[in-house]
């Protein structure tokens, strides 16, 4: 925040899945303490440009840096929130222990989690006012709570690089502002970048907002136009009035 | 009944079924839990009935078909593992064909092993009431391998179940904990065959753990239940089966299935009344 440190740095990014060209010539620089929305259209490579960030996939041709480091080389500090939808509602596992997932890799490698992890996924639970939940089972929650969990398993290892992606699938619009407000909360401390198709809610809470669609249309945001956000969607986009505040 | 617990006191052979039931339910309770929960069914079934392979070639080489049981369910274990990573896309094909190759070579040995051929039956269908004391100790070592094992590897084969893309931004080995966890199924497996044979091993490794399921709440749970139904199951159908002179495997798979069956439909009623309250 203080500084204007650069986070993500991306340079002529081409990415392409079985041949077909998702991602063409992105470049991106995310500072320190930005609060960036990354929207677009369904299936326009939001979450694909999320995965390289964190080095899951790797990029057909350009530059990804994270804190000046590969992506692998900086996941410890990253938090990642990924789409609840795709995990296993009947998994027989608690909330806590969905949480202590987040300390896998700093835990040691045989046996189980160390008083400091318990420690950590505690105050985590905390943070996003889950704890009550801790002993239920995951699957049982709302959508909301279930986001919530997922937060706290990003936020366990002290992220300073907090990744979401469509954090506000599935849930109704007044926990939608919930986790927004939240999300600001956690902006003091953190740099977010989130993935969002709603356009609309979003542009009240971040401070940056790029459109995605194969290529990226737009980045630096002190005003966002219905112009550039209806090149990006290819057709109108009647939320998005009012000015973004920087 | 009353024979029955007449035999177990007077004659080893039942005494050893006995152990090797209440050893083999710890080890599908354990490891059936996580083939349920991960839905590997199908890749247990492929590394299962792969192992008749190298019990066949043991057999007819002379040497301890549970000795080749445990080396052929390793392989096979880590190349179906190594399958279904690697080849996701033709995953169930490719095991489907590595399940019947398996097979094949097994019958082969075995068809072309001189002398009377009773033991391919007894490898198909279990041959519980005829397993020999330095077996009971061979799967006694794996059931505590097994054991120790979970008890490490925990935390580990939980997130890889769970959430196998976070565990892998956690920069931990996830193909070499799938692999680990796919080779310990795999022993699982050599157990589950001397009690109810390669062909119903499937049941016995899921049933006792889908059965718990319905009642368990976290993963450690589910395997102590598993292990408890197991016991359940297979000391049970070795008491019904025994004086009518039944197949000891076949009566613990029904039980298992029975009960199985019993539990879907009684949590399906329960539900349905709690809807059924709710709503008035």
């Amino acid at each position: 925040m203080k500084t204007n440190d650069v986070v993500i740095k991306i340079d002529g990014v081409d990415f392409s899945y079985d041949g077909d060209l998702i991602l063409k010539d992105i470049t991106l620089a995310v500072k320190e303490g930005d609060f960036l929305g990354v929207v677009g259209p369904n299936g326009s490579g939001k979450s694909t440009l999320l995965k390289i960030i964190l080095g899951l996939i790797h990029p057909l041709r350009g530059m990804v840096r994270v804190f000046g480091q590969p992506p692998e080389h900086a996941r410890h500090l990253i938090g990642y929130v990924p789409q609840h939808a795709d995990l296993d509602y009947s998994f027989p596992i608690s909330v806590r222990d969905v949480v202590l997932i987040g300390r896998l890799g700093k835990a040691p490698c045989l046996g189980g989690y160390r008083k400091d992890d318990r420690q950590a996924a505690e105050e985590a639970m905390q943070e996003v006012e889950i704890y009550n939940l801790r002993n239920q089972r995951f699957g049982t929650l709302s959508g909301g709570q279930k986001q919530r969990v997922l937060m706290a398993r990003a936020l366990v290892g002290k992220p300073d690089l907090l990744l979401l992606d469509e954090p506000t699938t599935s849930v109704d619009g007044r926990v939608e502002q919930d986790i927004y407000e939240l999300l600001k909360k956690l902006n003091e401390k953190v740099t977010i970048v989130l993935v969002s198709h709603d356009v609309g809610f979003i542009s009240t809470y971040v401070n940056r907002v790029a459109c995605v669609n194969r290529s990226l249309s737009c980045d630096r945001t002190e005003h966002i136009t219905g112009d550039v956000i209806e090149a990006c969607y290819s057709g109108p986009v009647h939320m998005l009035k009012h000015k973004c505040e920087l | 009944m009353f024979e029955f617990i007449e035999v177990l006191r007077n004659h080893s052979f039942m005494q050893n079924a006995v152990i090797i039931g209440l050893l083999a339910s710890v080890a599908c309770g354990v490891m059936g839990t996580y083939v349920v929960v991960r839905r590997i069914v199908f890749i247990s079934g492929g590394i299962a009935h792969a192992v008749l392979g190298g019990m066949g070639i043991a057999y007819y080489y002379g040497y301890n078909p549970m000795h080749g049981a445990v080396v052929s369910a390793l392989i096979a274990a880590l190349v179906i593992g190594f399958v279904s990573l690697r080849y996701h896309q033709y995953e169930d094909t490719l095991i489907g064909a590595l399940w019947a190759l398996g097979m094949a070579v097994g019958i082969l040995f075995i068809y072309k092993t001189p002398g009377y051929n009773v033991d391919l039956m007894s490898y198909l269908f279990g041959n519980i009431l005829m397993v020999e004391g330095e077996d009971v100790r061979l799967l006694a070592y794996l059931d505590a391998l097994i054991i120790l094992s979970v008890l490490l590897f925990y935390k580990r084969f939980l997130a890889v179940c769970f959430d196998e893309e976070y565990s892998r931004l956690q920069g931990i080995g996830v193909v070499s904990t799938y692999l680990l966890l796919l080779c310990l199924i795999a022993l699982t497996v050599v157990i589950l065959i001397q009690v109810v044979g390669i062909i119903l091993v499937i049941a016995l490794l899921t049933l006792p753990a889908a059965t718990a399921r319905y009642y368990a709440r976290s993963l450690i749970q589910m395997m102590i239940l598993a292990s408890l139904f197991g016991a359940v199951f297979t000391t049970s159908g070795l008491m019904l089966s025994y004086q009518p002179d039944l197949p000891a495997g076949a009566t613990i798979i029904l039980i298992a299935g029975l009960a199985y069956l019993l539990a879907t439909v009684s949590k399906g009623l329960v539900s349905r009344f709690h809807g059924y309250r709710k709503r008035y």
